[in-house]
């Protein structure tokens, strides 16, 4: 069974808590004992009928406030697949969350309530779910029950929200009609709108394909843990060094002529261990063990990866960043310490290019920092280099996180555009 | 093993995320410990934390945060897999840190342990300064544990702040803290409960006893299955009987009820657990029922 992980993004407006509370319910997700809670909550509240957002709304907080603060992780399984919600708040305050909850999804929906049309919110999130490289979005078009499930109406969205879509980086790009109060067209396709051929949204987070999404052209294997047994009672381990790691990126095979970064010493790969045995070829996201054929200097830190498919190697280079710290800003001069894969160093801004009105896409070239939530194209020079893609080839090479050295938290989230041009 | 169309089923994708977070923990952090109590969730972890450093040995000890109120079963397994892996196991004791006046214990027969294990948890973190502590929690347990971070980030008093957590994204882990603080780390937040019994069976992950069905003489108390033992006061209208029963969940026997079942194997318990309409928690923790946001209190504090 495959596992997708889907990010949505919505305001408590859109009904985006009902969505998931009715994916959830109406797959059998949701336990009794879960349903009964809600049921007391809700009308202890008052509500109308019961608050399935209840469901998803998990902090004291939240339920007080009738609003989604945080990210939430909710688990459902099909038949046919496992299934990761990474379920974040809309509004735009929370812009840091929806990144976290897109960086790691395979597909992203989008709410919008059908009277309103395309909003700036719903703008905002399909821009953002490009920026995370997410390759696939589903746009809902939420509460058709209060159109008259309206086919003409659906059409109207449906063709705005493209006309937007084309200045966006997105490949696979669905509509769905539903109502999630109601089940419309989310686990069952619906009576009530019979002029919508496609599927339930149930059924195409069942069916997108998604085993091509991943890279399996440049072999990247960033080394994260030097496994020397060290056993005085086995002989056979004496000798023994394996290297540890997460495949970054394409297929690694016993036999590769590899080079190490950032010696540039080459060896072959004699084997991939797991301790289920030896494997035939490693890809992402598979943690697996690459043991060398000659005895080179290797430590956490150095990337592994093909004689002639290298990465940029480089201190220099140019990245979209959200800032996600209210405590300090992002400026020319700030200095910060910076983690890409499994490497660890300090990072210099050179230079806030711009910053974007991620609602209108619009640059501001005379912007002097970034604040919390918002997001900008920055120069950034770094004390080791750094072994790195573009995050449109490769998320997992392509990202980075920036954290504040005397807090230690971490304040920004880094998309890699290349090495800086020389100029 | 992947076939070579690159597809990986949804346990490899769960064993590799959960190896790569141990790994991580052990390359970035000088004292990590891994909490195992011999419940399912917790012997899970220990599996794949072995699989992670193979062919050497477990880079860190285990801790056992001892309520004093065991099932023999689970202690004697416990002992067991510490024996055979050649681990080095700490135990912080509730007893004890009753006895020293570290904590007081509620009385009465619906007393329990379960809230007074923070105690002796965070004194044990602070005595052998473990900056890293693996715990065997999942999202899919209870609402406020599906908000909680991978690397989770504990002050100088073990506290959790829910509304001040760290960002946390793609797999680029933060572990940095200062002296004093540390991270809990939970490398089972993707799992839900099938999953860790699909994974149980495909592994063949040696569990107690006490999960899989046996007869057993107990008493029903708030529509659960609490098991006889010294620490059990019955109240008025309660009898023991003798039922078929197995246990969902480990943890302080006072506190922990076992639901009616026949299955004997993992199968039988994959097929019970895919249709089971009440969560684990719901249908075997007494303390969970204390309120809405219980468990989100008991974490604050320090909990698990």
């Amino acid at each position: 069974m495959e596992l997708l992980r889907f990010a949505t993004a919505g305001s408590v407006d859109d009904g985006k808590s009902t969505l998931i509370g009715r994916l959830l319910y109406d797959s059998k997700a949701i336990f009794e004992d879960q349903l009964e809670s809600v049921e007391r909550t809700s009308a202890e509240r008052g509500d109308a009928y019961t608050d399935l957002a209840l469901l998803t709304d998990g902090l004291r907080a939240e339920r007080e406030q009738g609003i989604t603060i945080d990210v939430a992780y909710r688990y459902f399984a099909t038949p046919k697949r496992k299934f990761i919600i990474a379920d974040t708040p809309g509004h735009i305050q929370y812009t840091r969350n929806m990144v976290t909850g897109a960086s790691t999804a395979d597909l992203a929906l989008v709410l919008l309530d059908a009277r309103k049309g395309v909003l700036e919110q719903s703008r905002r999130h399909a821009f953002l779910a490009a920026l995370l490289g997410i390759p696939h979005l589903v746009v809902c078009v939420n509460k058709m029950d209060l159109v008259d499930w309206s086919q003409e109406r659906f059409e109207e969205i449906k063709a705005e929200f493209r006309s937007f879509a084309m200045k966006l980086d997105v490949h696979d790009l669905t509509f769905i009609p539903l109502s999630a109060l109601h089940g419309d067209n989310v686990v069952e396709r619906s009576a009530t709108m019979p002029w919508y051929e496609g599927s339930a949204l149930l059924h195409h987070l069942e069916e997108v394909h998604i085993a091509s999404d991943r890279n399996l052209i440049d072999a990247r294997f960033p080394v994260q843990y030097v496994i020397r047994p060290q056993d005085q009672t086995n002989h056979d381990l004496h000798d023994y060094r394996g290297y540890a790691g997460s495949v970054a990126g394409g297929v690694l095979k016993p036999g590769d002529e590899v080079v190490v970064l950032p010696s540039g010493l080459t060896s072959t790969i004699q084997s991939i261990e797991t301790a289920d045995g030896p494997v035939a070829e490693a890809f992402s996201p598979m943690a697996v063990t690459v043991r060398l054929a000659d005895d080179v200097d290797v430590s956490r830190g150095d990337m592994i990866c093909r004689i002639r498919n290298r990465p940029h190697v480089g201190q220099d280079l140019e990245a979209m960043v959200c800032w996600l710290t209210a405590e300090s800003d992002l400026r020319a001069g700030t200095k910060l310490a910076i983690k890409h894969t499994s490497r660890w160093g300090r990072a210099l801004v050179k230079d806030l290019q711009y910053r974007l009105d991620v609602n209108t896409l619009h640059r501001d070239e005379a912007a002097p920092s970034l604040a919390l939530n918002e997001i900008g194209r920055v120069r950034l020079r770094t004390t080791v280099p750094l072994f790195f893609d573009d995050y449109r080839r490769n998320r997992a090479t392509g990202s980075f996180v920036l954290v504040d050295e005397s807090t230690h938290n971490t304040v920004g989230a880094g998309i890699i555009l290349g090495p800086t041009e020389v100029e | 093993m992947p076939s070579t169309s690159y597809e990986l089923t949804h346990l490899e994708m769960l064993e590799a995320e959960a190896v790569h977070i141990i790994r991580e923990v052990a390359a970035e952090f000088e004292r990590p410990v891994l909490l195992f109590s011999g419940g399912k969730d917790s012997a899970v972890m220990l599996h794949l934390a072995t699989k992670a450093f193979a062919p050497a040995r477990l880079p860190f000890p285990v801790m056992h945060v001892d309520t004093g109120h065991n099932f023999p079963e689970v202690i004697e397994f416990r002992d067991r897999v510490v024996a055979g892996l050649g681990l080095r196991l700490v135990v912080a004791s509730v007893q004890d840190a009753i006895d020293s006046g570290l904590v007081v214990e509620d009385v009465g027969p619906r007393a329990t342990r379960n809230r007074i294990q923070t105690v002796p948890l965070l004194a044990a973190i602070e005595e052998h300064r473990f900056d890293a502590v693996f715990g065997g929690a999942r999202r899919d347990e209870e609402k406020a544990r599906a908000k909680e971070r991978v690397f989770s980030f504990r002050d100088e008093f073990g506290q959790w702040d829910p509304k001040n957590q760290r960002p946390e994204l793609w797999n680029l882990y933060n572990g940095r803290h200062r002296k004093g603080e540390h991270i809990r780390v939970f490398p089972l937040s993707n799992w839900t409960e099938l999953d860790i019994w699909q994974y149980v069976a495909a592994e063949g992950v040696e569990l107690p006893s006490i999960y899989f069905a046996h007869t057993r003489r107990v008493f029903e108390r708030d529509g659960m299955w609490l098991a006889e033992s010294p620490w059990a006061t019955l109240l008025d209208g309660e009898e023991i009987e003798e039922r078929m029963v197995r246990f969902r969940t480990v943890g302080d026997a006072t506190c922990t009820g076992a639901v009616a079942s026949t299955a004997a194997d993992v199968n039988a318990i994959i097929e019970e657990t895919a249709v089971t309409r009440i969560t684990e928690r719901g249908a075997t923790r007494a303390d969970d029922r204390i309120s809405e946001a219980g468990m989100e209190d008991r974490k604050r504090e320090g909990y698990f």
